[in-house]
């Protein structure tokens, strides 16, 4: 069994029996995309909500979004066999770190929005979610049963 | 010519950052030797731009459990600062005042809790106060919020905030010496570029 890290702004995809991971989620989500026949997952690290919104329109790096992001990490698991009409999501992260009302950092309820969104119009159904709050969470998925783990600071592991 | 990107600095504008850095240190451990009634020391800051998988790297990976403050800066500087201090820091600080460390960090009891905060007040108005009455400038900080988890989910917020103008962030690295113990505190400053720029003009090293 193979670890494979996707770092911050970043995806990558992993068949059984290897697994993802992606560590300290703050405002970040972590997406979780998975094809349950070919036991092909893909996971993706995004810090911002849309490419659009962005100074230069999110040309510098595509996987910091959820939109190019989610895009990108279904074209690259169909690349490796997956298909995406049977692709489901599990996604994680979207805390709100600092206890302010400022916008900026709102930024995790807004990623979370857009990630559902953008899922949303691909039609990929959301079967777990573990989203929001104020703690840091690393994320864990395997591919052989397709479980997403979610660990944190003080709480204890979730598997969903 | 403005700069648009933090990568875009010289060694010179990093040069102004560490004197700054310096000043504020020297503030602050001030302070702090005063709070704490012993003697504390401080050494020449290191400023660096540090990319932010090495900047969580620096402060023990991305699940190390430590203490974030955050301030904002408003008025004539826009951005924040984040205030980074390790357990063995705080415990050493806790040590010092109440003679006991922190078990826990995640569960410190509202003592340490007010104790700590307090040390982080006195940080970051000590950096800024040191950038004010270099420059002139007026700047407003928030009251500190803090946050005890993984030190890569405390960082992800200025690198949020700094994402769009580059993957490089601003980093202190102070070290102090608390009644003969060495102790490391970082300081991660978040400037939006337009502030950093006025900053510059205001110190004579435009960009």
């Amino acid at each position: 069994m193979g670890m494979i890290t996707v770092g911050i702004a970043d995806l990558n995809i992993a068949k059984e029996p290897d697994v993802l991971a992606t560590y300290a989620l703050g405002s970040c989500v972590g997406i979780c995309l998975y094809d349950p026949e070919k036991k092909i997952a893909g996971l993706a690290h995004i810090m911002l909500p849309l490419s659009k919104d962005a100074v230069n329109g999110g040309a510098d790096n595509r996987r910091r979004y959820a939109d190019t992001g989610i895009t990108e990490l279904i074209q690259t698991m169909s690349l490796a066999g997956a298909t995406p009409s049977r692709l489901v999501a599990k996604i994680a992260g979207g805390a709100q770190m600092f206890n302010t009302t400022s916008s900026v950092f709102n930024i995790g309820e807004r990623n979370v929005a857009a990630v559902k969104k953008i899922l949303a119009a691909y039609k990929i159904r959301i079967i777990a979610e573990e989203t929001g709050e104020n703690f840091g969470r690393t994320v864990f998925f395997h591919p052989d049963s397709g479980i997403m783990e979610v660990r944190s600071a003080t709480k204890p592991i979730i598997k969903v | 010519m403005g700069i648009r990107n933090v990568e875009e600095l010289q060694d010179m504008h990093l040069d102004v950052l560490k004197e700054i850095g310096n000043i504020g240190s020297g503030n602050a451990a001030s302070a702090l030797s005063t709070m704490l009634n012993c003697e504390t020391d401080i050494s020449v800051p290191n400023v660096k731009l540090l990319d932010f998988s090495d900047a969580v790297n620096f402060l023990g990976g991305p699940e190390n459990i430590a203490i974030g403050m955050l301030v904002n800066l408003t008025e004539d500087i826009n951005g924040m600062m984040l205030y980074v201090l390790q357990h063995s820091c705080a415990s050493q600080m806790t040590s010092a005042i109440f003679g006991s460390e922190i078990e826990d960090l995640a569960n410190m009891n509202e003592m340490e809790r007010s104790f700590i905060a307090e040390v982080g007040n006195i940080m970051s108005a000590s950096y800024i106060n040191a950038i004010a009455s270099l420059t002139g400038l007026t700047i407003d900080i928030s009251v500190p919020q803090m946050c005890v988890d993984m030190v890569g989910a405390i960082l992800s917020v200025p690198a949020v905030q700094f994402a769009q103008v580059g993957n490089k962030v601003l980093f202190i690295d102070d070290s102090f010496v608390i009644g003969g113990c060495e102790v490391k505190s970082n300081m991660i400053l978040v400037p939006e570029m337009s502030s950093l720029e006025f900053l510059f003009n205001r110190l004579g090293v435009g960009i």
